[in-house]
């Protein structure tokens, strides 16, 4: 047998009090020798599911119902053991486990014990694995930290999971999952919860290692630019059967089936028309005469020589940490999340907001809406005739009736709405505190709400729990648009959901911004969902504005070497625009003191916005002249 | 570390001298001292009262003085070691309580043992076998325990035991012991009585630690660590121990803080039923006839101890959990 491994129709059933679910029903597929197979599905595919079969770590509602997961070692030559029928327990699965087959999980911040140290958790599985001693199994342990890219590892044996970024703690997990040199890795989701450039180098890690240890890796995703970037062979999953398999050509060139030909639709490309819709498996239809899509409310037609609906001027905002706390009491630190930040948002426009994690974006964002207050700078804000209101200022019944005008939209559709509230008191909430007292006419109103998002208007009375994260992030959408704002801020609202379920949501918000003459500032670290939804771009890095440009400048022509690795670090669902995982810039992307002049920051020179023709901004030393800025051209590198 | 320590102890003193403050004004709150507590029940049993008398205590006490005088009197003696003298027992404090406190030590320590040996691995059983048999009948055990008044309890154990082992009632040993200096007869007699009092005791502190400790287990062994622990291939028992249990055992230390006050002042209500010669019931009667100084002894040791509690609960979860040790960096 040449294959490492072969999945043959395998069931997998929950036993739940309400009956059995066949989560997987005959799943065939193979693992070749140090290949990478891609398993490819939405939520609910079944994808995890077969994944935790063959690690034998299956939760104790499920069990496997029939089929073989044939597994053979290339240590032990010949030999070929049925997994499926080994019990999960036993001694020698427990050998196989974490020693022949280890597994890589989507969360690096809990899927490592908050209570002991790496090293601590990378030497237990030495320890289980292999005869030798400890001194041995810490210098191993080190070693493979070195490997995975710790810059000192003696120094991370000792830390703690919390004391490390996301992109080490995941680094840390790849590490404690090779230091046996499995002959398969599982990597379920391994780079969802990070940042585009910390996912490619974590990407390029794996790749790395693979054939330096010469393993196969099964690789779980849901995202098609990580499979066209890592796979050898796809298998696409829906509703726990395989729709379609192949090899990376035949999926991503020849695709047959219809589900695997209408999740490449869903994607958001960067290559796509200007007026180019995203297909989503499922559009969301209105009643033909809604009274809020129809009703055209009052308002202003807008003009080209209109003066911004929002300012942003010179705003800052820094923290106080207290740190340490328990050893030194009195040391705290002044930590800077927003530093000078000044743009402006037109009307009816769409302003992309990129930045990764802890660059300030949803600080910036609630300093919009005066949920936090920010040190120094002013925001501007104009309403339907143009007379501007200084929203810092505004204070009390001044400050309600601004509350109307902005709304908000929030990430995680699972922590945003109150779970003991129905639909109904959801969306009318801001209704009610805003004045609409009427209970018949309040629901009406709902009603109305619910179908414009898409949703049916009969299930106005259940709670959260029985609708999907997409269905969710819908009744997030109808409440920020109860109160008819002018401005919606949505922070990262579709990063939480599955391709087909963003488009869903994507086009959406499209539609309702045509529809309903609304702007937006789109907040996402996603470039593609960006590049698809924004009309201009706004790029932050350590609280810090770079880059703003009209979209397609920013993406054609990245002038700011941030801008330019997040640009590069986005894998493209495309065969023919593979990543280029040798100009990471191995991290050094995010550090401003970095970057290389015109653009490092740091104490000798003052920094200022530099105009480099047809709206396109980057953040220089002050007094550079436009001409000198290096504009090096992406594509034609590539 | 020890820089913590120092500023933890340092801390402790301004907190006490507030807790003194507070306790003596509340003894003094109701209207009245001792010896007019006394003046009236004489005169209720229709005794004279001589007058002279009753002035020359006054002065001899202290108590003509004016209340913050009395006050830093009495915080002047307990830096010495002086708790103050007992109106009622006619007898220093420290004589009066030091009787009682070792019996009140041991009885307390042996129900707090009681309570953690019985409830860890019965907590930890219930948790890992969710829904089973066992995790039933241990938890309708435990509402009993919770629900049953432990005085009820009490009244039970003591007719079982004195029907079948021909145990006494009442009391922490045979009459026969009571005064008399320490030995191995009195000993074995304190433990034939000490079983009853601490099983009532123990009782719901027991059935009140499963649910707690099975609660969380619970959330610990569904946390995504446990998950890549069995990955690695480990043993289900190692995992066990290794990583759901340490991270589940954080509130019982943080519990520490309360049981050390516990062990004085708790279950007066199971000490008068059952007799106890503990401390519960002489703070009790120490407040209602305002023997001041000894009240006041009983509540400022109480005090020192939930002090000194917290202050030894948060030094082991500082060495035990690298969270609190290293904390700053903690991010949600």
């Amino acid at each position: 047998m040449n294959d490492l491994l072969q999945v043959k129709d395998l069931r997998v059933a929950f036993k739940l009090p309400e009956g059995t679910l066949n989560a997987v029903k005959g799943v065939s597929f193979r693992i070749p020798r140090g290949k990478t197979v891609s398993l490819v599905g939405e939520s609910g595919s079944g994808k995890s599911v077969v994944s935790q079969a063959i690690m034998g770590i299956l939760p104790k509602v499920a069990e496997i119902a029939g089929g073989e997961i044939l597994f053979s070692d290339p240590v032990k030559h010949g030999e070929v053991l049925d997994l499926a029928r080994i019990h999960p327990d036993s001694k020698q699965m427990r050998q196989i486990r974490g020693g022949r087959i280890s597994m890589v999980f989507q969360e690096p911040m809990t899927s490592l014990s908050p209570v002991h140290t790496v090293g601590n958790q990378i030497c237990e599985a030495l320890e289980l694995h292999r005869a030798i001693s400890a001194a041995q199994a810490l210098e191993l342990a080190t070693d493979m930290l070195r490997m995975v890219g710790f810059p000192d590892p003696i120094r991370a044996m000792r830390t703690y999971p919390f004391e490390l970024s996301g992109g080490l703690r995941q680094r840390a997990v790849i590490a404690m999952a090779l230091v046996c040199h499995p002959a398969l890795l599982i990597a379920d989701e391994p780079t969802t919860a990070l940042d585009v450039t910390i996912q490619a180098q974590i990407l390029k890690l794996i790749k790395d290692l693979q054939s330096e240890l010469d393993m196969s890796v099964l690789m779980i995703t849901h995202d098609l630019g990580v499979v066209a970037n890592m796979a050898d062979e796809v298998v696409v999953m829906y509703h726990g059967e395989v729709m379609e398999s192949g090899t990376l050509e035949d999926i991503f060139r020849r695709a047959e089936h219809p589900y695997l030909k209408a999740l490449l639709h869903a994607v958001p490309r960067f290559d796509m028309k200007p007026d180019e819709r995203l297909k989503p498996i499922r559009e969301i239809e209105h009643h033909p005469d809604n009274p809020i899509l129809k009703a055209k409310r009052q308002r202003r037609i807008i003009c080209e020589d209109d003066p911004p609906l929002l300012e942003v001027n010179n705003i800052s905002k820094s923290f106080t940490i207290r740190k340490g706390g328990f050893f030194s009491q009195k040391s705290t630190e002044k930590a800077l999340a927003v530093d000078d930040i000044s743009f402006f948002v037109n009307r009816g426009e769409c302003l992309g907001l990129v930045g990764e994690s802890g660059c300030g974006k949803t600080t910036l964002s609630k300093i919009i809406m005066r949920a936090l207050k920010p040190d120094q700078g002013s925001i501007i804000f104009r309403d339907q005739e143009n007379n501007p209101t200084d929203v810092l200022a505004l204070e009390k019944k001044n400050l309600f009736d601004f509350r109307e005008r902005v709304q908000f939209m929030f990430q995680d559709p699972y922590s945003s709405l109150n779970p003991r509230m129905t639909v109904q008191e959801l969306i009318g909430e801001p209704l009610l505190i805003h004045g609409m007292k009427d209970p018949k006419e309040r629901r009406r109103y709902v009603e109305s709400l619910m179908d414009v998002v898409g949703l049916a208007p009969m299930h106005i009375n259940r709670y959260p729990h029985s609708f999907s994260g997409g269905q969710r992030q819908r009744i997030g959408i109808a409440r920020a648009l109860a109160l008819q704002p002018d401005l919606l801020i949505c922070d990262e609202p579709v990063s939480a959901l599955d391709v087909s379920i963003q488009a869903q949501v994507l086009n959406l918000l499209k539609d309702l911004k045509a529809a309903l003459g609304l702007t937006y500032i789109f907040i996402s670290h996603n470039l593609a969902v960006i590049d698809y939804i924004a009309d201009r771009i706004i790029v932050m890095c350590r609280g810090r504005l770079v880059e703003s440009a009209p979209k397609e400048l920013l993406f054609k022509n990245p002038v700011h070497p941030y801008t330019r690795a997040l640009v590069s670090a986005v894998p493209d669902p495309d065969l023919d625009h593979p990543l280029d995982l040798k100009d990471l810039l191995e991290g050094k992307a995010s550090v401003p003191e970095n970057w290389p002049a015109p653009f490092t920051v740091n104490d000798q020179h003052e920094m200022t916005m530099v105009a480099l023709g047809g709206g396109h901004y980057v953040r220089v030393h002050k007094g550079t002249d436009s001409t000198a800025i290096p504009q090096p051209d992406m594509r034609e590198n590539a | 570390m020890l820089g913590y320590i120092v500023n933890r102890i340092l801390a402790m003193v301004p907190t006490l001298l507030i807790i003194s403050a507070i306790i003596f004004t509340l003894i003094q709150l109701p209207p009245g001292d001792y010896l007019e507590t006394q003046i009236a029940e004489m005169q209720a049993q229709g005794e004279n009262v001589d007058q002279e008398k009753i002035d020359y205590l006054r002065t001899e006490y202290g108590l003509d003085k004016p209340m913050y005088v009395q006050y830093f009197d009495w915080v002047l003696g307990l830096l010495q070691g002086d708790l103050g003298y007992s109106f009622e027992h006619e007898l220093p404090v420290t004589e009066v309580i030091g009787d009682r406190i070792t019996l009140t030590i041991i009885l307390a320590l042996a129900a707090t043992l009681f309570t953690y040996v019985l409830s860890f691995p019965i907590g930890i059983y219930t948790a890992v076998k969710q829904y089973s048999v066992g995790d039933y009948v241990f938890s309708f055990v435990g509402f009993i325990g919770l629900a049953t008044p432990n005085f009820l309890l009490a009244l039970v154990l003591l007719y079982f035991a004195n029907v079948w082992f021909g145990t006494s009632i009442g009391g922490l040993m045979d009459d026969e012991f009571i005064g008399k200096p320490w030995s191995m007869d009195k000993a074995l007699s304190v433990l034939e009585h000490l079983w009853v009092p601490v099983v009532v005791i123990g009782t719901s502190g027991t059935a009140g630690m499963i649910r707690r400790l099975r609660a969380n287990m619970l959330d610990e062994l569904s946390k995504q660590y446990v998950i890549t622990a069995k990955a690695k291939g480990q043993t289900p028992l190692k995992i066990l121990l290794k990583y759901p249990l340490r991270l589940a055992i954080n509130p019982f230390i943080a519990d520490i803080g309360s049981i050390l006050p516990d062990l004085l002042s708790g279950s007066v209500l199971v000490a008068v039923v059952m007799g106890l010669e503990t401390t519960g019931p002489m703070l009790v009667d120490s407040l209602l006839s305002q023997d001041m100084y000894l009240a006041g002894s009983f509540l400022i040791i109480e005090a020192s101890l939930v002090v000194i509690g917290v202050f030894i609960s948060d030094l082991i979860l500082a060495s035990i959990d690298p969270r609190i040790r290293l904390g700053g960096g903690a991010e949600k």
